[in-house]
């Protein structure tokens, strides 16, 4: 089967009208950009993935993902990482906490764990900032430690809900760079779900327009 | 699946079927419970055919119309009065810093006991009352109490002065949960830039909607108003009493054959509830009329300085009364010799206390297990619903007016067809059947709490936990419960503070033997020994504010270096 991920016969409807239908085929380090206004549905589509569309939504088709097929799993099982607007770091851990929960179990050992995390902190540049209170750091402080987080979970695709749009101007290319190169470096396909031209074009692979 | 998600996925597929259970159950047998010896029927007291003999009785009582008539018109004026006043506060006042003051300071007052709401009410206006006492060497030189009929005034106005004092807090809450809902700061700059005063604007652009989320609670208050009893027992008029109040008696007389005239009484509270939510029904119709008829003018009202100050010295008045009549309760506890008419007691003492505690400490203890017991059962019950809801996606219309049904159904007329059914039955009168009997009121008051919190939950942190590969059961409690403890612990202490206050429930189910702080203060309100009511009143208030306290404490303690769970 093939490698990254594929979209087969995947279709969204509300209401018996068909909101997207996609074939598509996202190689690993690739990203496959959707455009669209809101309310046609592009978010839906990650909902899917990730297995959490809302009953008022008919799915059809299936996502397969490294030989899996992700829409037979339970959410949990799917490892589909995710990154929306928000950072939504969870505020009752600390900055450290945040990167532990997303570690696998099988990672064992106390203080391994915590020096895995340590040095997932140095490389996004906030080393020492295990113990912070995720609501101290800043706007984009915050968006590298949810990078952080979902790379740390070692997902099979990473899905991307316009993570750039609350962004400024400056940080908003910083952030896509940063977020491009890991995946690209760990192999893992990416959806982009955007409706700013700036991020497809940064994004640089296969757009499809939506609604 | 791993185990813990099974357990999670089965019990809050459960939930929703115990939850109707528990709540239909007790309510239709003891609905049951009460018609059947409403007609006659009754092997236990020779009632073995059925007949209207208990309604010809009830008919024959002296004054009955007139208790029908007391029930309605406090009911009724209660719940308009107080509704009337959350109006005013939140129109006048809402978004200024005044109004944030003040709800500060009326929120707390939801955690006081009925009961110690009224007898604060009495400590401050009765005859030999504080109030009086204060004015009285100065201006009037009264020697003595004057001679005025407060409480127990004929036309019930203490009761409803009283059931004011509980209910505005309550009504204000319900508006204030909802205002979110209705987007009521961006109405409110909308309205006011057509050039609206802020008292007509509020009334015209924002009042109808806000009416609409809270009219449950508005239907919960004029049920509960019109049957109330423990309120009733201590303010209410006595010749004749509302008729709430008279069936207790009737249920008590010595005379057995009274049940039947109990039960029929009790059926006839159903429909009298019923008349005054079709008046009420009426009322709606008309407000909604004069104020659509008002819309159309386009009369702006914008000089409303005089009407602004005076909604919100009404809400201001609440509080404080409410606040005096506590201290009052906590004064009188410990105080000395304190006559007529010195405004302060000679001295402070602990004797009431000493002297209380001996008996004190059963009935303490009952109220304890009882609000413990039956708030952390409601509590996973109201989780696990609400998990459910939350995975299947749908709105529980139906399950709404379901968890309501304890509130708007008269507590007397399905409690009495209960306490007949447990006597006459091989049940024994316990502790487990005191905790069901308050589950039936806690649950509903721990899912009003819990639910608006819980649906607001932004439900992306649980996506991404999944996304991040973690279990059902590791998103339920490190997400989903550990973010939510603070209304989680707010819901245990609403939970708590309704269990405590409970009155009838526990007089009925207990049948006279599970005796409670709340049981023993209001059967007190006869005695007039204003120490040792001071001691129970005072008690009863306590400890649900300490509850209260305790849940607000948690959090800030438990994650005082987390700024966004603070707030």
């Amino acid at each position: 089967m093939a490698d990254g991920l594929v979209l087969e016969n995947v279709a969204i409807a509300l209401g018996g009208k068909t909101l997207l239908a996609v074939n598509a085929h996202v190689q690993k380090g690739a990203v496959l950009t959707i455009m669209g206004p809101s309310g046609s549905g592009k978010s839906s589509l990650l909902a899917l993935i990730g297995g959490f569309l809302d009953p008022v939504f008919t799915a059809s088709g299936r996502v397969i993902a490294d030989g899996k097929v992700l829409t037979d799993l339970p959410p949990q099982d799917r490892h589909a990482g995710i990154l929306f607007q928000d950072p939504l770091l969870f505020p009752h851990m600390s900055v450290g906490g945040n990167l532990a929960f997303a570690l696998s179990a099988e990672f064992k050992g106390r203080a391994a764990r915590r020096e895995r995390c340590e040095f997932a902190l140095e490389n996004i540049g906030l080393g020492g900032f295990y113990d912070r209170d995720p609501d101290s750091l800043s706007g984009g402080q915050k968006a590298r430690v949810a990078l952080a987080r979902v790379l740390l979970s070692e997902p099979r695709a990473l899905l991307l809900d316009e993570p750039f749009s609350k962004l400024d101007m400056e940080l908003r290319g910083q952030m896509r760079e940063l977020v491009f190169d890991k995946a690209k470096v760990r192999g893992l396909p990416m959806i982009l779900v955007t409706h700013d031209p700036s991020d497809a074009a940064a994004a640089g692979g296969e757009i499809l327009r939506i609604g | 699946m791993n185990s813990g998600d099974k357990a999670l996925a089965t019990a809050s597929a459960a939930a929703p079927v115990i939850v109707a259970l528990l709540l239909t159950a007790p309510i239709l047998a003891g609905l049951a419970g009460t018609l059947i010896p409403a007609f006659g029927y009754f092997p236990a007291l020779g009632g073995d055919t059925f007949n209207l003999g208990g309604f010809r009785m009830l008919m024959a009582e002296p004054g009955i119309w007139m208790s029908v008539f007391l029930s309605l018109f406090t009911g009724l004026a209660a719940t308009a009065l107080s509704l009337a006043i959350v109006a005013a506060a939140i129109g006048a006042g809402g978004g200024t810093r005044t109004f944030a003051w003040l709800t500060r300071l009326i929120s707390p007052l939801l955690a006081v006991p009925h009961a110690a709401a009224a007898f604060g009410f009495l400590f401050l206006f009765s005859p030999s009352g504080f109030l009086s006492r204060l004015i009285s060497l100065e201006l009037t030189g009264w020697q003595r109490p004057p001679d005025i009929l407060i409480p127990n005034d004929a036309w019930g106005l203490s009761l409803i002065a009283g059931l004011v004092l509980k209910e505005v807090p309550f009504l204000l809450l319900m508006a204030l949960a909802a205002r979110g809902q209705v987007k009521m700061a961006e109405s409110r700059q909308l309205i006011a830039s057509f050039g609206y005063g802020r008292l007509a604007g509020f009334l015209l652009g924002i009042w109808p909607l806000l009416y609409r989320r809270i009219r449950l609670p508005v239907f919960a208050v004029l049920a509960f108003s019109v049957s109330v009893v423990d309120v009733a027992a201590i303010l209410g008029p006595t010749n004749p009493a509302t008729l709430g109040m008279r069936l207790v008696g009737w249920m008590n007389d010595p005379d057995l054959s009274m049940r039947f005239a109990a039960s029929a009484g009790a059926v006839f509270l159903v429909i009298v509830t019923l008349v005054s939510i079709i008046v009420w029904l009426g009322l709606e119709r008309i407000g909604g009329m004069c104020l659509h008829g008002q819309c159309g003018t386009g009369r702006r009202f914008a000089r409303d300085g005089l009407a602004r100050k005076l909604g919100l010295s009404l809400a201001g008045l609440v509080a404080l009364f409410n606040l005096a009549g506590l201290a009052l309760l906590a004064l009188w506890s410990a105080a000395g010799l304190w006559q007529f008419p010195d405004a302060v007691p000679s001295g402070i003492t602990l004797k009431s206390w000493m002297a209380a505690l001996p008996q004190l400490s059963g009935p303490l203890a009952t109220s304890l297990a009882t609000a413990i017991l039956s708030t952390v059962i409601s509590l996973v019950l109201v989780v696990l619903l609400l998990q459910r809801a939350g995975d299947t996606g749908r709105e529980m219309k139906a399950g709404q007016w379901l968890l309501y049904a304890p509130l708007i159904v008269p507590q007397a007329s399905f409690l009495f067809g209960l306490q007949l059914l447990v006597l006459g039955s091989s049940i024994s009168v316990s502790l487990p059947l005191l905790v069901f009997s308050h589950l039936i009121f806690v649950l509903p008051y721990v899912f009003l709490s819990l639910s608006d919190p819980w649906r607001g939950f932004d439900t992306r942190f649980e996506h991404i936990a999944f996304g991040l590969g973690r279990s059902r059961w590791d998103v339920f409690w490190k997400v989903r419960l550990a973010m939510m403890l603070g209304p989680v612990l707010t819901a245990l202490a609403v939970g708590f503070a309704v269990s405590i206050g409970l009155y009838l429930p526990t007089v009925l189910i207990g049948a006279g033997r599970l005796p409670t702080i709340t049981t023993e203060a209001v059967a007190l309100a006869s005695g007039g020994n204003r120490r040792v009511i001071g001691v129970y009143a005072f008690l009863q208030t306590l400890l649900p504010f300490m509850m209260f306290l305790t849940a607000s404490a948690i959090p800030s303690l438990l994650f005082a270096n987390r700024r966004a769970m603070r707030h």
